[in-house]
């Protein structure tokens, strides 16, 4: 890429004031592209101890994982600890969960892309990847679910003789078709966009790499022909990702709001659905870049203007969450239903009260600090919170789940629910599985989007105003 | 299959104006759970054990709901037995992404077996939670194996069950009534639970029929459907005790 634009030099004009953040802004860097490559592909080939250990931890899990999981097919679904009437638990919980984490992989890539918030630039790969890999987390729970997986192909519209066809009345076709629908075109959108840098990467890399990169890279030339049918193809995706994006977890939440249970049974939950996708997703996205930051020393890709405008998306996010879940609660008060009443009964004071003021803690004390740009731009206070949000989004998901399965309309059939060692595990499979596949990605695939870098380097410059040297931004079309 | 031999075979068998449904009086029912052992014996219901039972898993396609009414001395037990209530507009057909549960011609809420992945959306969406899994695979301790009923299927882990009006014994009434070239009486098709119920608590027979007992019993100033408001259209049919009951 040429080098057109006049850049920011970091003279220390007597009469000329730099502030901080023009002086730290990633987009006015002045390396030179090979440096930028070098920042990138230097810290890929590096795995210090604590990478293997943790990768061996997290495979020891996930295979643990795994043996319940055959367990639970081997001996029926009664190790996994639901019963009548809940019998819906931890994996629904959990599946609720993955899906809304992979909403903010297209939430920060495509919207901002189609908003050209330049910000976005160097942690888009980061969030699609998460994207990717908790839709393929959350798409192992249709199978973990089912009483006979060896008949789970059952779901699948597939002709045969007899003229079985699944049900597209049910929410869990809506659910399966959506979900594939989303993982395959983030897929796809993850991939479109590292065309460029696979190609980067094949250049400057020998041995194995080279060879995986040449193959994956698919004959990328970086010729003019091939940034415009790129850029193309990355405009239309963003649009079209972003329908799908909102459909998914409405489906995921009608999976609950078509049923009759009481609370369940609601208009507001689609929108309620999302927004706290939107929020955990986000905020598993903040903890992930403080992580991969620290992990790869990507300080310089990473810097705290990103830290600090995540942690800004994070608290409109759990600001808009908060709303929401106030005008649900709020009708389901004043409509005072026996059953309702009972369910809300039960979150305030009851059995489920430990986990709902925690899970109230959890979401609302880290939205007071995030207004806080002291708090957005240290790290370990923004990894600390955003954990935070997250232990707190999944008892949400938890709480309506099997909580609101706890009582329904005849008190005879109130239950309670307790988790097994079988269902704990296979939930932490995911989240082991999830890290795991997500580090060895980081060290196989280039995990910054360098050629977006440069591309957003393009428009970005400085003009003296008065005595302040301050950002321009050029339009380029 | 050809399609055309397929429909003809779907045609032959709709029954002409049949809505199977069941009264059952809270006069009468005494709480003895006689139905209930009844429905285990017919339907090869499995017994899975005090332990699973007081983790909520007893898999009774019948049971009997006791509600205590008053303040001690001054208190009453109200008996409802409770079963899969046939719904018109049955939660459960909807959600099911296999149509394991479907609705037949006869207003019987049908559940197939072997189509049934186990997903247990039914369950969810059951506003009366009348529907029972298998948490394991089936025990029949014995003597228990050795009083099978050959006419019904015993299940697998993993797939959901219920009540199913005894379509067994629905199908083996109508199939003599056709071979003696008859129609079906009413009160001859007795499902497990009114046959055992030593009070004659249950009516079982065809609401569509003026005539049929059920029906008229069904137009009683007590009778009522259990959570009607729902809107699901129960072909179950209450009739309320009143001050007999103990």
């Amino acid at each position: 890429m040429s080098d057109q634009v006049s850049r920011f030099k970091p003279e220390e004009g007597r009469d000329v004031i730099i502030p901080e953040d023009v002086r730290d802004q990633l987009l006015l860097t002045t390396e030179s592209d090979d440096e930028l490559n070098e920042h990138m592909l230097g810290p890929m080939k590096k795995t210090g101890p604590v990478f293997w250990i943790s990768l061996a931890i997290l495979g020891a899990i996930f295979f643990w994982g795994l043996y319940a999981w055959g367990y639970q097919i081997r001996w029926g679904f009664g190790v996994a600890g639901i019963n009548r009437p809940v019998y819906w638990g931890m994996y629904i919980s959990t599946f609720v969960f993955w899906v809304g984490i992979s909403h903010a992989g297209t939430m920060i890539s495509a919207v901002l892309r189609v908003f050209k918030a330049d910000w976005r630039r160097p942690i888009t790969r980061g969030a699609e990847a998460m994207t990717m890999f908790a839709l393929l987390m959350a798409g192992l729970f249709p199978m973990i679910h089912v009483g006979r997986i060896w008949k789970v192909y059952w779901m699948v519209p597939y002709p045969n003789n007899r003229y079985l066809w699944p049900n597209f009345q049910s929410p869990l076709m809506w659910d399966m078709v959506a979900i594939t629908t989303y993982l395959v075109g983030s897929s796809l959108y993850l991939y479109l966009a590292l065309i460029p840098d696979l190609g980067m990467a094949r250049d400057k890399s020998t041995g194995w790499r080279y060879q995986l990169y040449r193959a994956l890279a698919l004959g990328w030339r970086g010729t003019e022909p091939g940034w415009h049918k790129l850029e193309k193809a990355l405009g239309i995706f963003a649009i079209v990702i972003i329908p799908i994006f909102l459909s998914v977890h409405s489906i995921v939440s009608w999976d609950f709001a078509v049923t009759v249970q009481p609370r369940w049974h609601s208009t507001i939950l689609p929108i309620f659905f999302i927004i706290g996708a939107v929020f955990s997703g986000l905020s598993a996205l903040a903890s992930i870049l403080v992580l991969v930051r620290w992990g790869m020393k990507l300080q310089f890709f990473i810097r705290k203007e990103h830290l600090n405008n995540i942690g800004l998306l994070v608290m409109v996010a759990g600001l808009a969450w908060v709303y929401v879940w106030f005008a649900g609660l709020i009708v389901e008060w004043y409509g005072n239903m026996p059953v309702v009443k009972e369910l809300l009964h039960d979150e305030w004071y009851g059995d489920l009260a430990p986990f709902f003021w925690t899970m109230m803690v959890c979401n609302v004390l880290p939205i007071i600090f995030l207004m806080f740009k002291r708090a957005r731009t240290n790290p370990a206070l923004l990894l600390f919170l955003t954990l935070m949000v997250n232990v707190g989004m999944f008892i949400e998901r938890f709480l309506i789940v099997a909580g609101n399965l706890t009582r329904n309309y005849l008190p005879f059939d109130w239950g309670e629910y307790k988790p097994t060692w079988v269902s704990l595990s296979i939930v932490a499979m995911t989240f082991a599985g999830f890290i795991m596949f997500y580090m060895i990605f980081t060290r196989l695939i280039p995990y910054v989007p360098v050629w977006e870098v440069k591309q957003g380097r393009l428009r970005f410059g400085t003009r003296r105003v008065g005595r302040v040297e301050e950002v321009t931004i050029t339009q380029v079309d | 299959m050809a399609k055309a031999e397929k429909n003809l075979l779907e045609n032959e068998e709709k029954a002409d104006n049949i809505r199977w449904g069941l009264v059952i009086d809270q006069d009468h029912c005494t709480g003895c759970q006689a139905c209930v052992v009844a429905c285990h014996a017919e339907n090869n219901v499995p017994v899975v054990g005090e332990e699973e039972a007081a983790y909520h898993r007893a898999a009774h396609w019948i049971r009997i709901e006791r509600y205590w009414d008053g303040e001690y001395p001054n208190l009453k037990a109200r008996f409802r037995p409770v079963l899969c209530q046939q719904c018109t507009e049955a939660p459960c057909e909807a959600v099911c992404p296999v149509y394991a549960t479907y609705h037949n011609d006869e207003g019987l809420n049908g559940q197939i077996y072997n189509r049934c992945i186990g997903t247990r959306f039914c369950g969810s969406a059951c506003p009366y939670k009348v529907r029972m899994y298998n948490w394991f695979d089936p025990e029949f301790p014995e003597p228990l194996d050795q009083q099978l009923n050959p006419n019904v299927t015993v299940r697998t882990r993993g797939i959901m069950e219920k009540c199913t009006f005894c379509v067994q014994r629905i199908r083996r009434v109508q199939e003599d009534a056709k071979a003696e070239g008859r129609e079906v009486a009413d009160g001859e098709i007795m499902p497990a639970c009114a046959q055992s119920c030593p009070t004659n608590a249950f009516t079982f027979g065809n609401l569509n029929d003026p005539d049929s007992k059920a029906s008229q019993l069904a137009t009683s100033r007590r009778a009522y459907r259990l959570l009607d408001d729902l809107g699901t259209g129960p072909a179950v049919i209450y009739l309320q005790g009143g001050e007999t009951n103990v």
